[in-house]
């Protein structure tokens, strides 16, 4: 057979495979009805294909299955969570961004019991108490920490109690009057201070 | 079939567990087999087909519904077969005494991998014999020979199971044919 060119073999593969082009496939036989080596090297290829066909089918055993389910890992809750965050990229990046601003506000949070006023010249300051006299005009903002306020006067300005009480009959006060006592409460003033401060800088 | 495959995996990434069994049952003579003709021993056939079924359905959430589901699981588990055969060749030294078998040295245990005098070969059954002649085939050969002629598959599905470009697939049957040809015609 080693006189015949290699491309023959190739045909003898490419026809096996069913990928012969016709005119290799014509080739091929004019060359075989004179060649009785690639005859029989085409026999011989033919034989094997059909050797390797005639392997029986192999059933796996009867307990495959149940022991496939068996070995299955069992459903882990890491795995859900891992798959839900996967999922839902929006929500964990807000998630964490809450985390962090929570985490930074509260380390603002007053846990010193320090009683603390804002210095307006025209406060009066008895104690723990401090009192907008009748007859006086606070300008600007009052903020209380750790003490009561009573206002008799006016306040042109926003005031804000923390850690305290607010008592007032007939006060004029131009600003929003707000009360912190909660943790909370806390947070919601400190993010809607940094909002207003967010956008004090736009203006 | 196919939509019954791809009902079932939606379930089964629900999180119904059950639901994977239909895709055992419906896979597992089809895997089995491959890792049979691949290794040519029942107990590591059946450690194989376990592992890929259970590393499909670790994976599971990755499989491409679009695709054939057989050509991504005969994947993986011909893949798990390929890294057994490598695995094991270095793993032992052949003439180590097996402990607890009496001077049976690990020849005795591989099953084909050796080649067998001539008198052995010619009295085997047919069955052991296509066996043992395909356990004689290099690996390279020896996967697109059982995916092509044992399992049935197409060129096209045989080169995305392995991964590899048409071109080589073909030129890996034709010689794993023309292999096989001459392991049968010698003697």
């Amino acid at each position: 057979m080693g006189m015949c060119p290699e491309h023959y073999i190739d045909y003898m593969h490419d026809y096996l495979d069913g990928d012969i082009t016709r005119e290799h496939e014509q080739e091929l036989k004019k060359h075989m009805q004179s060649c009785v080596s690639c005859q029989k090297h085409m026999h011989e290829l033919s034989d094997t294909v059909a050797f390797v066909k005639s392997a029986t089918h192999i059933m796996a055993p009867p307990h495959f299955e149940a022991n496939v389910m068996g070995r299955l890992p069992k459903r882990k809750n890491v795995l859900g969570i891992q798959k839900w965050l996967r999922r839902h990229p929006i929500i964990v990046a807000a998630a964490v961004f809450f985390l962090l601003m929570g985490a930074t506000l509260m380390a603002s949070y007053p846990n010193d019991n320090q009683f603390s006023v804002t210095t307006q010249p025209n406060l009066v300051v008895d104690g723990q108490t401090v009192i907008v006299p009748k007859g006086e005009v606070v300008k600007g903002d009052v903020v209380v920490k750790n003490g009561n306020l009573i206002i008799e006067g006016e306040v042109d300005g926003n005031v804000t109690v923390i850690n305290g009480s607010y008592m007032a009959s007939t006060a004029v006060v131009s600003g929003q009057i707000e009360e912190i006592n909660e943790t909370f409460d806390w947070l919601w003033y400190k993010i809607k201070k940094l909002a207003n401060d967010a956008m004090a800088l736009f203006e | 079939m196919d939509a019954l495959v791809n009902k079932r995996i939606k379930q089964v990434l629900k999180g119904d567990q059950n639901a994977y069994a239909d895709i055992v049952n419906l896979y597992q003579h089809k895997l089995y087999q491959i890792c049979y003709r691949m290794l040519g021993n029942k107990q590591e056939a059946e450690d194989i087909a376990q592992e890929a079924f259970i590393r499909a359905y670790i994976n599971l959430h990755s499989y491409d519904q679009k695709r054939k589901f057989s050509t991504w699981i005969y994947r993986i588990a011909t893949n798990l077969c390929i890294d057994r055969i490598r695995k094991k060749k270095p793993d032992y030294y052949l003439d180590a005494e097996v402990a607890g078998t009496d001077g049976l040295d690990m020849y005795s245990q591989i099953a084909a991998d050796e080649q067998l005098p001539e008198e052995a070969v010619e009295q085997m059954e047919l069955q052991d014999r296509i066996q043992y002649e395909i356990s004689r085939l290099p690996d390279k050969y020896r996967s697109v020979i059982v995916l092509k002629y044992i399992e049935e598959l197409s060129l096209q599905e045989i080169s995305e199971i392995l991964d590899m470009p048409l071109g080589t697939v073909k030129t890996r049957i034709h010689r794993g044919r023309e292999a096989l040809r001459k392991q049968l015609n010698n003697l």
